[in-house]
């Protein structure tokens, strides 16, 4: 359910066509740059890699077997990082949400620490942590965390009172209000923190995985600029978009299964 | 004569405003019997559904109790059912969901929960649109479900504020027409607030007009109606014209 604000509303499938045509167009003058480039000599082409090199990059890794490995680093830290970071921002966006006290206490350190860049603590946690997986988890664990608790919290806030009545006078004790109420309400504004959450992640993981990491997309991509091997780096990058793209895809997923009622 | 069903005794409230406490409601006497429609109306303002939101729990009064078959009310329970002006549906849950939400509560097996579902979507005439979502429903629907939710959930009493005030006045008949004949089915007994003078005179065995704030009983009038009631007969237009009267000086005292 898209609309723009001008023009005629377009049919799925025509709709459809137009994005992929986009992407073919873009490719094109990307090629097209890059052939300009290596003919005219106009710089080093290696620097100006077009799309087939990448390919070709990804394709020598895949077959000599390395890529795999680096894609599960980075999605395994990602996971890990990430299902901790919700789990921890949910369940006590929710408690803070619903218990004023804890609310009170918890509020004020977040609002404290969320102004400071995650990154500007990137450091410290490799100084505490060490440059292992630890730090690299943990620090998307934080990074993530924020978003997630504060939307939830949020969402908790603004629910309708008269709907916390309406369960109360059908019987609902404390504990089935806040299941089965409070939790299903705040439900599709948890889901858009969980979605920053995931953009989030794949942010801060590139950079961690840039200082001390032997493996991982993030290495690939520092690896890649140690010895110019820019179609290995941008190839790097490219699958780190199509991950997030496909971390997106399970949170819309997860939205389409459990918020079919929004219309 | 048997106990009364409802019994509110001495019930006062204020609220605090700007530092002042501001009394809402001047303290109300009144008995509800079993299976009897009683309607409190009054000026805006004059706290009738102050009162109503004590009965129901989820106000707790300055002076006095309210007493629900005996038992003293000390927050909203399963045992007084209330529908909403703003209907209050949960909208993750389809209608079915909606109105088997208080059995499920209590802890009712699935098969029952179906039987109570198809049950109370038929009398209130939504038995083709159980799996719909509340956004897909049209206000009326919507406080039809409400009402088949409440009386789902088998309540002692049923507390209604002013349920009908968010609807369009042909829809609003309608209901009305629902509402009177899911009564003769079911023989609740059910506090209703309204504003509206003729839904009180339809609808209510006992009309309770109160006094504008503080509000105070000011008068009850026994409406001694045939079970369906016909809106143009001259014995409702003269009920409501004496109601009229009463409510009328208690809006004027409001405006001067």
């Amino acid at each position: 359910m898209e609309w723009g604000l001008r023009g005629p509303a377009l049919a799925k499938r025509r709709a459809l066509r137009l994005k992929l045509a986009a992407v073919l167009g873009f490719l094109v003058v990307w090629s097209l740059a890059s052939f300009v480039v290596v003919v005219t000599k106009l710089f080093n082409p290696i620097f100006f890699p077009g799309p087939w090199m990448i390919a070709g990059a990804l394709w020598t890794m895949a077959v000599k077997g390395q890529l795999w490995g680096h894609i599960g680093a980075t999605l395994s830290r990602v996971a890990i990082g990430f299902t901790a970071g919700a789990v921890l921002a949910i369940s006590l966006g929710l408690v803070a949400g619903y218990v004023r006290a804890v609310r009170n206490v918890l509020e004020p350190v977040v609002e404290m620490l969320r102004p400071i860049p995650p990154l500007a603590l990137l450091p410290l946690f490799i100084v505490w942590v060490g440059i292992g997986e630890g730090s690299k988890v943990g620090f998307i664990t934080y990074a993530t965390f924020f978003p997630m608790f504060l939307t939830t919290v949020h969402a908790v806030g603004r629910l309708d009172p008269l709907l916390v009545r309406a369960a109360q006078s059908l019987g609902a004790r404390p504990a089935q209000l806040f299941f089965r109420v409070i939790l299903p309400a705040a439900l599709p504004e948890i889901l858009v923190g969980v979605r920053l959450g995931v953009a989030l992640a794949f942010f801060v993981i590139v950079i961690s995985e840039f200082i001390g990491a032997e493996q991982g997309l993030g290495f690939l991509i520092n690896d890649g600029r140690s010895f110019f091997l820019v179609p290995q780096m941008l190839g790097a990058a490219v699958l780190l978009g199509l991950l997030g793209y496909g971390g997106n895809v399970l949170v819309r997923v997860v939205e389409r299964r459990y918020l079919g009622w929004q219309r | 004569m048997s106990a009364p069903k409802i019994r509110i005794a001495g019930v006062s409230k204020s609220f605090q405003s700007d530092g002042r406490a501001a009394a809402a409601l001047g303290g109300v006497d009144l008995d509800v019997a079993e299976r009897e429609l009683l309607c409190l109306l009054g000026p805006s303002g004059c706290g009738k559904s102050t009162l109503l939101n004590i009965v129901a729990g989820f106000l707790t009064p300055s002076t006095g109790t309210v007493f629900v078959d005996g038992r003293a009310v000390t927050g909203p329970g399963a045992d007084r059912g209330v529908v909403f002006q703003e209907y209050v549906l949960f909208p993750w849950l389809t209608v079915a969901g909606n109105v088997e939400f208080g059995p499920k509560l209590a802890g009712a097996a699935a098969a029952e929960r179906q039987q109570a579902v198809a049950r109370y979507l038929d009398l209130v005439g939504l038995g083709a649109h159980a799996t719909k979502f509340p956004a897909q429903l049209s206000g009326g629907m919507k406080q039809r479900v409400a009402i088949a939710r409440a009386l789902a959930n088998h309540p002692s009493i049923i507390l209604m504020d002013e349920p009908f005030g968010a609807l369009d006045a042909q829809t609003r008949e309608v209901l009305q027409d629902e509402l009177s004949r899911i009564q003769r089915v079911e023989h609740k007994t059910i506090v209703f607030v309204t504003h509206s003078i003729r839904e009180a005179v339809y609808l209510a065995d006992r009309v309770v007009v109160m006094t504008s704030a503080p509000g105070r009983i000011k008068q009850i009038f026994d409406v001694k109606l045939p079970e369906v009631r016909d809106r143009f007969a001259p014995e409702f237009t003269e009920i409501e014209a004496a109601i009229t009267r009463s409510v009328k000086e208690e809006v004027r005292k409001v405006h001067e």
